[in-house]
């Protein structure tokens, strides 16, 4: 049995999540991940924004930063730059990350910044009661589009390799085991890392669109396929379904690393000139 | 001549260039920006002077963004600066506020230029001083300063640094566009000269450590991430630990504890000039660069016989209530010139009390305030 207590604050239990939603699944994919990696406590910096998932810091035994809604990555790039050493693990939604913090999520992917991002992806928004998130599915139902949503959604991972991110992960909060390994290759890789996460949130997506929280689980398990399982299907056969796994892998300079060799240059030139 | 004496550098500078030389000397090793007039030179200065020193620039995506960087950095234990003007500093605000909640030490250099909106991005004003008091939501304290000359900038920078180190507070520089964009001979001073204070840091193990807790001061010691005290730092209302907390005791008292540190903290933090007020039955209230119009219109009503003096005040917020409470016991009538349609004389009223009549020389046309101008109203009020 996995040790989940030594990595989390038992004072701030029971947690803000309504009962089935997938955050607690995460969390403790995110937890096992870290395990397996052997990353010291001291030297991990958890950063989050605003949201459900973003609370998900103030429950585990790190340096944790819960900041403002969308900038988590703007605070992460901070730490990060100032101090290299730490391990910076950013948790955010889909809200969070692609609606007010689009602009944030869209350059930390250009400068490859070594962040490992969980992007806890429910399809609402949860905390504020259900409201229409960059996304929801078309047609869907929300507090403010109650006859369903005319809005096209965004798709995390293709908007993340369009913009330089070097390591791309979906995985969903059915496929737990899975997850837990994408986090660790997050986690692993030197660059910007972004491991979308589908999950549920039955409260306030599953109960206005009349979908139950079994048929939400359901939905991850039947409309997902792994990437490696895809490549010998036919576009037919993937017809509707979401693509999980590694999507996108690349190796590209690092920028805290790239910046660490300004300064080697620039204090050489100075030490040449005197 | 001293050694120390001798260090010292004497340079043609202009405001902003003299703002970035302040903070490295001031141990400022890290900046994030986003390019905006009239204070890029602070960032262009900074993007160089940097990496030299070992230090860190970043060019953000945003003035939003750039408040978090250097709010993460500070975390770390890095002193920490941006530097905007009106537009940016409004975008700034929200992170401001966290930095006021989460009690982090930074400098925010605001160049004050014409606004609202858009405004006049090259051209003077003095009208952020009620945004740099009131400009994030909620109940807060709020430190702010305002240099009048480039040694000055120099000066305030190294003491903006100082003041938001120990109470760990966002700290607004507050300077216009005349102060900022014009050259001045200064005499800098050698490192020795220079005192700067450092946040307190805890002095009990982490098991022991209260981030957020109650001290004598009202500032909680600030340990950096990374070093062994693992804590959480919320913009939520905490408990002494970090931890969410939103009883009404919890939030009564981090509430009154965080404007509590800065009143304790005014002696360390209030700084003002008297010119020519020993005497004086007229008195004028200025800042920054309507200050130095101020001084000039001064010795000009001297000449004439009129006797004039000015309180200057280089803390903007909080407020030199005291001095200004004397002046209305001393004077006749006080004149507030300002580079707006009246913003910081509505604190010096607020202090007159109706003591005495205070009056208004305003200019929003972009353009400073000519001494004449000053001169003619002292002259109405001799």
């Amino acid at each position: 049995m996995f040790d989940y207590e030594k990595y989390l604050r038992l004072e701030m239990f029971p947690h803000i999540w309504c009962p089935g939603c997938g955050d607690g699944i995460v969390m403790k994919s995110l937890l096992r991940a870290i395990d397996r990696v052997g990353l010291q406590k001291d030297d991990i910096c958890m950063v989050s924004g605003i949201g459900c998932s973003s609370r998900l810091t103030g429950y585990v035994d790190f340096n944790t930063l819960h900041t403002t809604h969308g900038r988590p990555l703007a605070f992460a790039t901070g730490v990060k730059l100032a101090k290299p050493s730490l391990n910076v693990i950013v948790v955010t939604g889909d809200g969070d990350a692609l609606a007010i913090g689009g602009n944030h999520f869209i350059h930390a992917c250009r400068r490859n910044i070594d962040l490992t991002v969980l992007l806890f992806n429910n399809a609402t928004y949860g905390m504020t009661g259900g409201q229409l998130a960059p996304t929801t599915p078309t047609g869907k139902v929300a507090s403010t589009a109650r006859q369903g949503s005319i809005d096209p959604p965004f798709d995390a991972c293709k908007l993340a390799i369009a913009a330089g991110a070097t390591y791309v992960a979906r995985g969903t909060s059915y496929h737990s085991q899975q997850l837990d390994r994408l986090i660790e290759g997050g986690i692993k890789h030197k660059g910007f890392a972004l491991i979308e996460i589908l999950e549920n949130c039955n409260t306030y997506y599953g109960r206005p669109n009349k979908i139950s929280l079994l048929e939400l689980l359901q939905w991850e398990k039947d409309n997902t396929v792994n990437v490696k399982a895809a490549e010998r299907m036919t576009p037919e056969q993937l017809q509707g379904k979401i693509i999980t796994g590694v999507l996108h892998q690349a190796d590209r300079p690092e920028y805290v690393a790239l910046y660490e060799e300004h300064i080697a240059r620039v204090r050489a030139r100075a030490g040449a000139a005197a | 001549m001293s050694t120390q004496t001798k260090s010292r550098q004497v340079k043609l500078l202009q405001g902003n260039e003299a703002c970035a030389e302040a903070a490295i000397a001031a141990g400022c090793r890290f900046f994030a920006g986003y390019p905006i007039s009239p204070s890029s030179e602070i960032a262009e200065h900074m993007s160089v002077r940097l990496p030299q020193v070992g230090g860190r620039f970043i060019q953000m995506e945003d003035e939003i963004a750039a408040m978090g960087a250097i709010l993460g950095a500070a975390m770390t234990g890095a002193k920490v600066m941006t530097a905007t003007s009106g537009p940016g500093y409004s975008l700034k605000q929200e992170n401001i506020g966290y930095a006021i909640m989460a009690e982090i030490p930074c400098l925010i250099v605001d160049v004050m230029r014409g606004g609202p909106s858009t405004g006049l991005p090259t051209s003077p004003a003095q009208s952020d001083v009620m945004q740099a008091r009131w400009g994030t939501h909620g109940d807060h304290p709020a430190v702010a300063l305002a240099p009048a000359s480039v040694r000055e900038v120099y000066d305030e920078t190294i003491r903006a640094f100082n003041i938001a180190e120990r109470f760990r507070v966002p700290v607004t520089l507050l300077v216009d566009e005349i102060i900022a964009h014009m050259r001045e001979r200064v005499e800098l001073p050698a490192r020795g000269e220079i005192a700067l204070w450092e946040r307190p840091r805890p002095t009990v193990p982490p098991d022991q450590y209260l981030p957020f807790g109650d001290t004598p001061t009202g500032v909680p010691p600030m340990a950096n991430f990374g070093e062994g005290y693992r804590y959480h730092v919320t913009g939520l209302y905490h408990d002494p630990r970090g931890l969410p907390k939103d009883s009404p005791e919890v939030v009564d008292s981090v509430m009154r504890r965080l404007m509590r540190k800065i009143e304790l903290g005014a002696p360390d933090i209030l700084k003002h000039e008297e010119v020519l007020l020993h005497d004086a039955a007229l008195g004028i209230v200025a800042y920054g660069s309507s200050a130095r119009s101020a001084k000039a219109a001064i010795r000009m009503a001297r000449a004439r016989g009129i006797k004039v003096g000015l309180l200057r005040p280089l803390t903007i917020w909080p407020f030199i209530e005291g001095p200004v409470a004397d002046l209305a016991k001393q004077v006749r009538h006080i004149i507030v010139p300002e580079m707006n349609l009246g913003q910081l004389v509505l604190e010096v009223e607020r202090v007159v009390r109706g003591r005495c009549p205070v009056h208004r020389v305003n200019r929003v046309s972009g353009e400073p305030i000519p001494p004449d101008e000053i001169l003619a109203k002292i002259e109405e009020l001799a």
